[in-house]
């Protein structure tokens, strides 16, 4: 696969393309250039590990959308084995923005459950980009109840623009549905481990997103609205996203030292969707840690910790009124 | 000069010049009916408009004045308080937004919380103050609906909620949406212990609030007209690219569509209240 390069990583693209050309001549070219490129090949990692050591909240957001970056189902191909897809709502349609279905995780029954957005045109729509409409949500409710009927860990990969504002959605209830997944996620009777994989897009995004643990890839993004969102209602512009983005605080680092996410996985350089296997491969690190420490507690502690970090969220200050 | 001006006496000629003095807001115009009406009559009608019942915006205290007995009243949260997490700066800091709509509403954030009685039965009340920051959820709003539904499931009372919201701030960034999940949290307690939520839905509620324990109550009420939804009738018009349907995300749409269970005028909601609640709750009927 060809990588796609974004706006800012102009410079590592024009590196790699010459030595994509210095791969070609030399096949038919008598004189060895085997050691330029690999000397061209280590500038454009350095180049790369700077570019990336240095992005900008907006510039991570753009990585969190990247065209190539791994989808919830390439997480269930590397993570997971003998995955059965479940399909349905059971009362309206299948979404298919969100996917989900029962696996093994090192052998164990789990529930996996996630947005899925498409990779060619025709995919995206059929994906409605990572949309999900009510059905979708009451979906992931149904496989949340299933999985708590068989004491099955739920684990839910969150990669959404948002839930689709749609004149059907708003028909068929979408605030009843993602409102109601909260409070069942809030007293469901088994683990759940959430981790943003690209963009975590406001109530579409936390619908599936309150558990015993939130993980953030580095370089995923989450947030109230998205930066563009928020640029048009406070300057009327989308122009200025960089800057909503800036003091929004959507990256993974600095939702860290709020206190909102619990841990951040990081990426190979140059994010995710150089290398699914090294991503997929800390991210099952971090997963299985996690689901360790939650499998220790019996229920009622499970649940009583949760709701306990779901009550503390919030920064206010208490002062006595006269 | 006209010949009738020539007529006139003086005295009457300047008073044509000068217009007649009129104490400001003694008059308003109903947005919906564009009647002319006494601001008396309004307020003494809950801001009911008389000629076409339109529901006008309520602050939070005067309903709160309207639905609760006047024995016994006493607020639940008062003591928490804005702060800003994020240092958040747009063309304003928030910090200052937070002072000003202290300023203009007297009130230091988007919800009042009052424990007190509906016809002598006792009821934790939180009702949202739209006129502050569009009735945005932050983190003080997160809070103070927590510490209504404890003191609710402490004294073993329902709980209502009015909602009056344009949804999450985003001054708080991701603090706001996380209140999605804290108020939801809260409403367990009180479903653990079957005590009543009553969800009271007026103009408008929207996004993250529409989106989170609004919909959850084990009795949903809407106001007659209220805008009601969880994404903005503008985005959705910008996404599908087409005219809304007339009536779109109104009360009575969602009646329609199932979603509300009844649509009760502001005049009678007392009334109503308090027959859901003794219903609910099993209290025999009066004789």
């Amino acid at each position: 696969m060809k990588t796609t390069f974004l706006d800012f990583e102009q410079p590592i693209a024009e590196l790699e393309a010459k030595i994509e050309e210095l791969r070609f001549v030399q096949d038919d070219s008598a004189v060895d250039i085997s050691d330029e490129i690999l000397r061209l090949e280590a500038k454009s990692r350095g180049l790369t590990k700077d570019i990336y050591g240095k992005l900008s909240p907006w510039q991570i957001a753009q990585v969190a959308r990247h065209p190539q970056r791994p989808y919830t189902l390439d997480y269930v191909e590397h993570l997971f084995t003998d995955f059965q897809e479940l399909h349905g709502d059971r009362a309206f349609a299948d979404d298919h923005a969100i996917v989900g279905g029962i696996a093994r995780f090192n052998g164990q029954s789990v529930m996996v459950i996630g947005h899925q957005k498409g990779r060619d045109t025709k995919e995206k729509i059929f994906r409605n980009f990572g949309m999900p409409r009510p059905e979708g949500y009451r979906k992931a409710l149904r496989l949340m109840r299933l999985a708590e009927k068989f004491g099955l860990p739920v684990f839910t990969f969150v990669d959404t623009p948002g839930a689709y504002p749609g004149i059907d959605a708003e028909e068929r209830g979408q605030s009843e549905a993602i409102g109601r997944n909260l409070m069942v996620l809030a007293e469901l009777k088994v683990p759940v481990i959430c981790t943003i994989i690209g963009e975590g897009g406001s109530g579409g995004a936390l619908a599936i997103a309150v558990g015993d643990s939130v993980l953030m890839l580095q370089y995923s993004t989450y947030s109230v609205i998205s930066p563009e969102g928020c640029a048009s209602i406070l300057w009327k512009s989308a122009e200025k996203a960089g800057e909503a983005a800036e003091i929004m605080g959507i990256t993974a680092t600095r939702l860290k030292t709020l206190g909102l996410v619990d841990k951040i996985v990081s990426e190979p350089t140059g994010g995710a969707h150089r290398d699914y296997r090294t991503m997929a491969q800390s991210l099952k690190k971090s997963l299985q840690e996690c689901l360790r420490q939650h499998s220790e507690l019996s229920t009622a502690d499970l649940l009583e910790r949760r709701f306990d970090r779901l009550m503390a969220y919030g920064k206010f200050k208490e002062q006595a009124v006269a | 000069m006209s010949w009738l001006q020539k007529l006139l006496p003086p005295k009457i000629k300047r008073a044509e010049g000068v217009r007649k003095q009129v104490p400001e807001g003694l008059w308003c115009k109903c947005p919906a009916c564009e009647a002319v009406l006494y601001s008396s009559d309004l307020s003494n009608n809950q801001s009911v408009c008389p000629k076409c019942s339109h529901h006008h915006r309520l602050r939070a205290r005067a309903r709160l004045d309207l639905l609760l007995d006047q024995e016994g009243r006493f607020e639940i949260g008062a003591e928490v308080l804005p702060v800003d997490p994020l240092k958040f700066k747009d063309s304003k800091r928030y910090a200052d937004r937070l002072n000003s709509a202290y300023d203009d509403t007297g009130e230091p954030d988007a919800m009042v919380v009052m424990q007190g009685s509906i016809k002598s039965v006792g009821v934790v009340v939180a009702c949202f103050e739209f006129e502050f920051m569009g009735g945005s959820m932050g983190s003080v709003v997160g809070e103070r609906f927590a510490r209504g539904v404890r003191c609710a499931v402490e004294q073993r009372l329902p709980f209502i909620c009015i909602t009056a919201s344009g949804g999450a701030r985003m001054q708080e960034g991701l603090f706001s949406l996380m209140q999605m999940a804290k108020t939801t949290a809260a409403l367990t307690l009180l479903s653990q212990r079957k005590l009543p939520f009553i969800s009271i839905l007026t103009d408008p509620t929207m996004g993250g609030v529409s989106a989170s324990f609004a919909f959850l109550g084990d009795v949903v009420v809407a106001e007659p007209g209220a805008l009601i939804g969880f994404a903005g009738p503008r985005v959705i018009e910008q996404t599908v690219r087409e005219k809304l349907p007339e009536g779109f995300q109104r009360a009575e749409f969602l009646v329609e569509k199932g979603a509300v269970d009844m649509i009760v005028d502001r005049r009678e909601m007392r009334d109503r209240l308090s027959s859901l609640l003794a219903l609910l709750l099993r209290v025999p009927a009066a004789a």
